[in-house]
């Protein structure tokens, strides 16, 4: 699968202080790519480094198959949104969009069908000031769909939705990754990066710790293992038993949490067997993306 | 540049700045012109300074402009404010990143923002220019100004040039005001600035130091606007070649200033 994005140790320094630090990753073309990291690892001035906005002090990319140097070969077959929607609040959602399409030369009727698709064609003619955090979310979101886009970048897309809105927007994505858009998406809410994203980029710190498939990064991670005695009165010898072979664990809510490969747990279970505990509950749970990402970027935020 | 231009002119003619702005800059060219003829007898004077502008005077060919020109400052005042606060509100609402997403090449982007900000201070000097020149034509009976001359070929000429003098002046201060723009990214801070330098200190330096108005932006527009400067007692303070001259270097030399900055500086915000 060809990349929509590229970059090779792309970095971007202000002074002695690294924003981006040699950062290599690809977005597959066609694919929904979560973009993680905490406050401050790198996330947007990479986005802006895509977008021709900031230049990088070191490093090359691509993007649809032209040099970031370029950005004006590529840009008007890419939408985005960056760090929030910015519109002028004196306009109203649909001035603000027809500014924006006359700026690109895009179609006028492009603007009441996005403003339609976002669900904002009631109030397309009010003051963009009077919006609620998640109406301005959603013109960020037309605007960025304003050039039918081949590539999509978005930065936070979901900040400020309610829940049917979230809802909305992981739909929205889900459909366009099927009609060929690349989309490449920064987000804080990980359950939904991990709902949505086939492929993922971890940064921390201006470094790329993960580059990858959603599904490989998870895979990769210890699984937790629950056991639970059916006799409360058998968790303390549950946990010698434990011990005994060789793990640790952690009581939480009348049951003992191991980190252990899968296949551990018909060990454990054979071995309570043999020491007189019946297990009432023993299942394995794949780590979560938050977890993960917790994991992977600990002491950073 | 077209598109930037047609997008542009979309954000001008928005009703919370479009109309505010005409009244404004109608409003004080009226005023300038009608307390020229209503105040003709007034022994404090009826023109710039308390300077007295007679019947006699007014009854010239240029007599129809000197009101308007008289205003020529403060128009040029309104379009610094106008270039100023739509330059910098792109990094103020973050909407330059919007606008550079959808137009990469940023001399595009600075050019048609520039041209259509032009064509709107060429807008604002017609409407001022059609309420004074009424207003002259309205109040002349009353103040015995006769008005022959006004409408003779060199009535016409000189009309003529005032308007292409003035409409020069206020993009010229225009320019200032969107080069403190893209400077200081802040719409408050480059009015205050602007207006600032231009109405008080410009005015004490000139009061102050002999000769300094040669030398100051706002004082070069000024000779512009009114096809040269004249002092008190008639004689000629700055020519309007000169004016012309000072100007275009002060905009020329800021506009390369900051069109290497905008094209070089990375959007952050």
């Amino acid at each position: 699968m060809t990349s929509a994005v590229s970059v090779q140790d792309l970095t971007k320094s202000y002074g002695n202080q690294v924003a981006v630090s040699h950062a290599t990753f690809a977005v597959p073309h066609g694919s929904v790519c979560g973009f993680v990291g905490p406050n401050g690892s790198g996330k947007t001035t990479t986005i802006r480094m895509l977008l021709g906005l900031i230049s990088p002090t070191g490093g090359t990319g691509t993007v649809l198959g032209s040099s970031i140097s370029e950005p004006e070969n590529y840009l008007p077959r890419v939408g985005a949104l960056i760090e929030g929607p910015a519109f002028y609040p004196a306009l109203s959602g649909r001035e603000n969009l027809n500014v924006l399409a006359t700026l690109g030369k895009f179609p006028k009727d492009r603007v009441d069908q996005l403003l339609e698709t976002v669900g904002l064609a009631d109030r397309a003619n009010s003051k963009f000031k009077t919006y609620s955090l998640g109406m301005k979310q959603r013109l960020g979101i037309a605007a960025a769909l304003l050039p039918d886009p081949q590539l999509l970048i978005l930065d936070e897309p979901t900040n400020g939705l309610d829940p049917s809105g979230i809802h909305e927007v992981r739909t929205l994505l889900g459909d366009l990754a099927q009609s060929g858009t690349t989309v490449f998406v920064s987000s804080h809410l990980l359950s939904e990066i991990e709902m949505i994203c086939d492929s993922l980029v971890m940064l921390r710190e201006g470094r790329v710790i993960f580059s990858g498939a959603t599904h490989e990064l998870l895979a990769a991670q210890q699984p937790l293992i629950i056991a639970r005695p059916e006799n409360a009165r058998d968790l303390e010898a549950l946990g010698q038993v434990v011990e005994s072979l060789q793990k640790s664990f952690k009581v939480v809510d009348g049951a003992l949490e191991i980190m252990a490969p899968t296949q551990w747990a018909a060990s454990l279970n054979r071995a309570a067997f043999e020491s007189g505990i019946t297990l009432a509950e023993l299942q394995t749970q794949l780590p979560t993306l938050e977890e993960t990402f917790f994991d992977m970027t600990e002491g950073a935020s | 540049m077209i598109a930037v231009l047609r997008a542009e002119l979309r954000k001008l003619r928005r009703p919370t700045l479009f109309l505010p702005t005409l009244l404004a800059a109608s409003g004080l060219t009226a005023l300038t012109t009608a307390l020229l003829y209503l105040l003709i007898d007034s022994p404090d004077g009826n023109g710039r300074e308390g300077m007295k502008v007679t019947a006699e005077r007014l009854s010239a060919p240029d007599g129809l402009v000197f009101g308007f020109q008289s205003a020529a400052t403060l128009l040029g005042v309104i379009a610094l404010c106008v270039f100023a606060a739509q330059t910098a509100q792109e990094y103020t609402y973050g909407t330059l990143r919007n606008i550079l997403v959808r137009q990469p090449s940023r001399m595009k982007v600075l050019g048609g923002k520039y041209l259509a900000m032009s064509l709107f201070a060429v807008l604002i000097v017609a409407v001022s220019a059609a309420v004074s020149f009424a207003l002259a034509f309205g109040l002349a009976g009353g103040a015995k100004v006769s008005t022959v001359l006004w409408t003779s070929a060199d009535g016409r000429q000189a009309t003529l040039n005032a308007l292409v003098n003035v409409t020069v002046a206020t993009i010229g201060f225009g320019t200032f005001g969107m080069i403190l723009g893209l400077l200081l990214r802040s719409p408050i801070s480059s009015i205050a600035i602007g207006v600032i330098w231009i109405l008080i200190v410009e005015n004490l330096l000139t009061a102050v130091v002999n000769g300094i108005d040669k030398y100051l932006p706002g004082q070069l527009l000024t000779s512009v606007s009114t096809g040269g400067s004249i002092s008190f007692d008639g004689t000629q303070v700055m020519s309007y070649k000169y004016g012309l001259a000072g100007s275009a270097l002060y905009v020329l030399g800021g506009a390369i200033l900051v069109s290497i900055l905008f094209k070089r500086r990375d959007v952050a915000n």
